[in-house]
């Protein structure tokens, strides 16, 4: 059994093998204390008054101070399937490998085919297969990233799991989440999944290099995507083309010099 | 479907409080815009309680209304979803004061 979090190698997720060398501090315990109503221990009524992903929250406050104390600037990318999550990073990757030292966490429920993707760039990747899991959780990330030296790391990419629904609730302790959002896909996702675009701190506008051959009105996606979080951060990219990708590459520097 | 994570935590937490004494009776407060559906919480419950001292409690779903305060004109409202304005003024910015709710409040022992 894990002496973190108290996992059991049957846990639901699986990434890789590891010995649970961890070398990071752990602050346990913040279970949720409950007290019973009434003066007798046979109180029927126990006031628990307990967030549910208060076990979630404290992971992922975990893997926070331990970025920060070894100066990881870390990114959760968000996006439905096929918005080209792995294509920007491959293409980050590609432009800024030889500046800035990355590692990547891939996240899919089946196969490591991203992760061949990314580490063809020779950077180096984790796969986290979530099985049924519909998103990526701070357990599973903590696990995930043993294998890296953080103190040789500027930057930690986590690519978790194409869904817009369910990774917004799950905090894995990322500086930023930064959603993806392609021209392909309907401009008014920011409505249709506000939870995700209300939690992001920057969108990307993926494709931008289709907008001439598709129906999709970027400025009122921005728009809509503002109504929901009037603080979000907007670039248009092509992953494909490069169009953009400049401002996006000096926000990450920005943000690795911030700590 | 993270619904499934979330009752496994709910599980989680009522059995460190119980005791070991049989749960009889949970109650939830789930805010609106939680992304939850309690359906699917409803469902998860029921099966993944299964040999647990949870096993055959009743889930009470409280839901918490969502409120909104807007920035510009301090207006309190009833938000039906985060990119709802403020219906006075207009405003965008609107700090969210409930809605975002996911608790287990009580619960019942034998």
């Amino acid at each position: 059994m894990c002496t973190v979090c108290g996992c059991s190698p049957e846990n639901q997720h699986h990434d890789h093998d590891h010995d649970h060398d961890h070398d990071h501090d752990h602050e346990h315990h913040e279970h949720g204390h409950s007290h019973s109503h009434g003066e007798t221990k046979n109180a029927r009524k126990i006031a628990v008054e307990t967030d549910i992903l208060s076990k979630n929250n404290r992971l992922a406050r975990e893997n926070r101070n331990l970025f920060f104390r070894k100066g990881v600037f870390v990114l959760n990318l968000v996006s439905s399937p096929g918005s080209g999550k792995t294509s920007i990073l491959e293409r980050t990757l590609h432009d800024l490998r030889q500046k800035l030292r990355f590692a990547v966490i891939e996240g899919d429920q089946q196969t490591d085919n991203d992760a061949v993707r990314i580490a063809a760039t020779g950077v180096p990747v984790r796969q986290i297969n979530t099985g049924a899991g519909c998103h990526l959780d701070a357990h599973m990330v903590s696990h995930a990233f043993e294998s890296f030296n953080l103190e040789e790391l500027d930057i930690l990419l986590i690519e978790n799991v194409g869904n817009l629904v369910c990774p917004a609730s799950f905090d894995l302790g990322e500086n930023h989440k930064v959603v993806v959002l392609s021209v392909t896909e309907g401009e008014d996702k920011p409505l249709k999944y506000p939870a995700m675009f209300h939690n992001a701190d920057v969108m990307l506008l993926n494709k931008v290099d289709l907008l001439p051959y598709v129906d999709f009105d970027a400025e009122k996606c921005k728009e809509m995507a503002r109504q929901v979080n009037p603080d979000i951060l907007i670039f248009d990219v092509s992953s494909k083309t490069g169009e953009g990708m400049s401002d996006w590459y000096e926000w990450l520097a920005a943000g690795i010099r911030q700590g | 479907m993270h619904e499934l994570s979330l009752t496994q935590g709910v599980i989680e937490i009522c059995e460190s409080s119980a005791g070991g004494r049989r749960v009889t009776a949970v109650v939830l407060l789930v805010g609106e815009l939680s992304s939850v559906v309690p359906e699917a919480l409803e469902f998860c419950f029921e099966a993944c309680s299964k040999g647990t001292l949870l096993e055959g409690a009743r889930l009470i779903i409280e839901r918490i209304p969502a409120r909104g305060k807007c920035h510009d004109c301090s207006n309190e409202f009833h938000l039906r979803s985060y990119y709802n304005s403020c219906p006075s003024c207009g405003g965008h910015q609107v700090a969210i004061i409930s809605g975002e709710e996911l608790r287990v409040k009580e619960m019942e022992v034998d």
